[in-house]
């Protein structure tokens, strides 16, 4: 929020500190004093700020931004993770959010070599390679073809990364903050390769960024024909830059580096081109010191987003919402279940909301918490039937090294006040 | 009555227009010119295919690796700070800390040719000739124990007969084979007989605070704020006469600084911060860049660049400011410290 759009005397300091005085602190802890209840809630019956004097005009906000209470509702980085935050990543809040949109601003970044501000004038996509023939296609164009709406979660496949060797991180933002879900407009690739004329033995495409990156993935023909969009619109607006506006690579249910964003060139080729981000990177080491190449779509996960760590159970004992996200790469989340005892009994939690294949899911698990110590845990079930594991069984199989792909399930320990902490459980 | 048809003629029209355009590919784009297409199509594939003319020694390559690639990746490629490893780690992909490098994980040399002329230097990107990455990668063998002779010299002639030792180390995704995959039924009650906490991420303390984003935001505040009161206070001395011959020498010293720093018109925080006109303004005070907390602590303690301060700076970055973000080991020689001084005064905004 900048200050000057905020009217004098009202900057967001003095604004939060005011508030504080004011009977904000009474909100904050979730209590009104025993002297206040006697004669009634203050928030009632003393006349608000707001209730009273005028609130800025239409003029003010022309591009809305969040409530100044919601200031702490960020993205956050994790300095020691990466040498600079230039080629570094920050993590979507997940814990503040509900449903299973993620907000532009607070969907995670990863870059390689910082946001590209690219002019949509100067904007040019190539196709080019084992093709009929080679094409250059402006921002324009692409909005000519066809277009699609289609609500996909973008998974880094490193979100829990650093979680292979033990519990690590405290709050889901950090161990499962590499996620974020919107809605894409774009175009299907298969209309741009076939207005190409994709040669036979053109069984590869490598996908390469305009950053100072370059970023290059290859993806199998079969994938690019099938669901892959051309993406300019994330949520209705044009993606944001740190997204790759103007134009990005969608690859559902795939992992997030291959959507390559600020996406200028799509080539043609009969094998993959081994870049440095599918072997140097991204290429799963195993506990024997072998590699899994090519490890392209995201397995069932789920985590339990409140309580967490940074949202701790603030209400005492009582009716209780425990509420999370659920998702696969390999289609919907018909089930997800839930402990509150470290897997000795689990629960069917509730799936609300609308339920499309590689997107996420929202669950809710209501109950009466008696105040014990709870060691939370969500499982979830994808429409092939593959379950989410444990995170020994997948050490048992990969090893400590993997860096990607840890999608086991997360414990958290919330104590007799409410407290979270990220833990692991025999 | 003769409307309704009219209406129902146009509709078909519209309707076979629109089958007309789906049945075959959108006739949209332009086709692009050969030259266009050299001019982006820089990817190199393990059999050679897309690699230019031209070639590199590794004695070439030691030159161009130390002046361009060192500041991060360390002399030797051992890193510097958290930037990547480049060479050893052989023998350690089993081991509890596998060391991932060219030598010891990478399966195909063209993935290093091909990645550093698209993305290296940082900051400064498709810079390098083709012969100085062909000399980059040769020097990246020789440190590797690939290749053990100084006067190798890589070409695209004998590229694709020099192969990395773990190119059969990779296989393809199975994870659908694997047991954690087959599994169709899970337990629902009476699971466990106990259940015991065997970790928590509290005992490791390595989460950002989460209160940190406040108070942060406050000194990066008072940070923003500061700088411009002082550098309206600081009175800049009268441009002494700057030899030109050191100005020259400076600006030549200053490549090693390109790698992270950027001076002059339209000059951007990169890795470092811009350094134009820096002589004479506070430490940790250009705009927009993401200080170390002790360099911006400094700043607003009042500590101004100049040749004395500047100077110890750069001799001993780490000595001088524990914890700063430059990872560069330091100048060794006063000449060329001074050379520097004078190439950055001779800069002003």
């Amino acid at each position: 929020m900048k200050d000057q759009n905020v009217r004098p005397g009202t900057t967001r300091r003095n604004f939060l500190k005011t508030s504080l005085l004011a009977g904000g602190a009474a909100a904050a802890t979730g209590s009104v004093s025993t002297a206040a209840q006697a004669a009634g809630d203050p928030a009632i019956l003393e006349v608000q700020p707001w209730a009273q004097a005028l609130g800025d005009g239409v003029d003010a906000r022309p591009y809305g931004y969040p409530s100044p209470f919601e200031e702490h509702v960020r993205r956050r980085n994790v300095d020691w993770l990466t040498a600079d935050p230039v080629s570094s990543v920050n993590f979507t809040p997940l814990h503040e959010l509900d449903g299973i949109i993620t907000p532009n601003g607070l969907c995670f970044e990863r870059h390689h070599a910082g946001i590209a501000e690219v002019d949509p004038t100067q904007y040019r996509l190539m196709i080019n390679g084992l093709v009929e023939k080679p094409l250059i296609f402006t921002v324009e164009d692409l909005k000519r073809f066809p277009r699609e709406n289609h609500l996909y979660f973008l998974e880094c496949a490193a979100n829990s990364g650093m979680e292979w060797r033990g519990a690590q991180l405290n709050g889901c933002q950090f161990t499962h903050g590499m996620v974020h879900n919107v809605m894409y407009t774009g175009v299907k690739l298969r209309h741009l390769l076939e207005r190409a004329g994709v040669k036979t033995n053109g069984k590869w495409l490598l996908a390469e960024g305009a950053d100072a990156s370059a970023m290059t993935r290859s993806i199998p023909m079969h994938k690019a024909l099938d669901d892959c969009l051309v993406a300019f619109k994330m949520n209705g607006e044009a993606l944001r830059p740190e997204q790759g506006y103007p134009v990005r690579l969608v690859v559902p249910g795939w992992e997030g580096n291959m959507w390559v964003k600020w996406l200028r060139r799509l080539e043609v080729g009969d094998q993959p081109w081994h870049h440095r981000e599918e072997t140097s990177k991204y290429t799963d080491l195993l506990a024997d010191g072998r590699a899994r190449r090519f490890t392209w779509v995201m397995d069932a996960k789920s985590i339990i987003t409140n309580p967490s760590p940074q949202a701790p159970i603030t209400h005492g004992r009582g009716h209780t919402v425990i509420s999370g996200l659920a998702w696969s790469g390999r289609g919907t989340i018909p089930r997800v279940d839930v402990t509150l005892d470290g897997g000795k009994n689990w629960y069917p939690a509730r799936v609300d909301g609308p339920s499309l294949p590689m997107s996420l899911h929202r669950f809710y698990f209501d109950f009466d918490w008696n105040g014990q110590p709870l060691l939370l845990q969500s499982r979830a079930h994808d429409s092939t039937g593959y379950i989410q594991p444990t995170k020994d069984e997948l050490r048992k199989v990969r090893g400590e090294n993997s860096i990607y792909h840890n999608n086991g399930i997360q414990t958290w320990h919330v104590n007799d006040k409410g407290v979270a902490e990220n833990v692991e459980v025999s | 009555m003769l409307r309704f048809p009219d209406l129902l003629l146009v509709f078909a029209a519209v309707v076979s227009l629109g089958q007309a355009a789906s049945a075959q590919p959108f006739d949209l784009g332009r086709e692009a010119t050969p030259e266009e297409i050299a001019a982006w199509d820089i990817d190199v594939r393990p059999d050679g295919l897309g690699l230019p003319e031209g070639a590199g020694s590794v004695t070439a390559g030691e030159e161009v690796f130390i002046e361009k690639c060192a500041v991060c990746h360390g002399d030797f490629g051992e890193g510097v700070d958290r930037w990547p490893v480049l060479a050893g780690g052989q023998d350690s992909l089993a081991s509890e800390r596998p060391v991932k490098t060219i030598g010891s994980y990478w399966p195909y040399l063209s993935t290093v040719w091909d990645y550093v002329h698209r993305a290296m230097p940082f900051g400064d990107a498709q810079s390098l000739s083709a012969d100085e990455v062909y000399a980059i990668t040769a020097y990246l063998l020789y440190m590797n124990d690939v290749v053990d002779d100084e006067d190798f010299v890589l070409s695209k002639g004998n590229f694709a007969e020099t192969r990395l030792p773990n190119e059969d180390g990779f296989f393809m995704d199975d994870r659908q084979e694997s047991p954690v995959f087959t599994r169709t039924e899970v337990c629902m009650t009476d699971c466990k007989e106990t259940v015991e906490i065997t970790m928590r991420a509290r005992v490791l303390d390595v989460t950002p605070d989460e209160a940190a984003g406040e108070p942060a935001d406050e000194t990066r505040d008072q940070g923003a704020a500061a700088p411009e009161s002082t550098a309206l206070a600081a009175v800049p001395e009268p441009a002494a006469a700057l030899d030109p011959g050191l100005v020259a020498e400076g600006e030549k010293l200053f490549r090693k600084c390109k790698a992270c720093h950027q001076v002059g018109e339209g000059a951007k925080n990169r890795v470092g911060p811009v350094l134009t006109g820096i002589i004479g303004q506070p430490a940790g005070a250009v705009d927009g860049f993401k200080y170390s907390k002790p360099m911006a602590q400094a700043g607003e303690g009042g500590l101004i660049w100049d040749h004395e301060s500047l100077g110890a700076f750069l001799a001993d970055p780490k000595g001088y400011m524990p914890k700063t973000k430059m990872s560069f080991a330091g100048l060794r020689k006063q000449e060329e410290i001074d050379a520097i001084l004078a190439y950055l005064e001779s800069t002003t905004e």
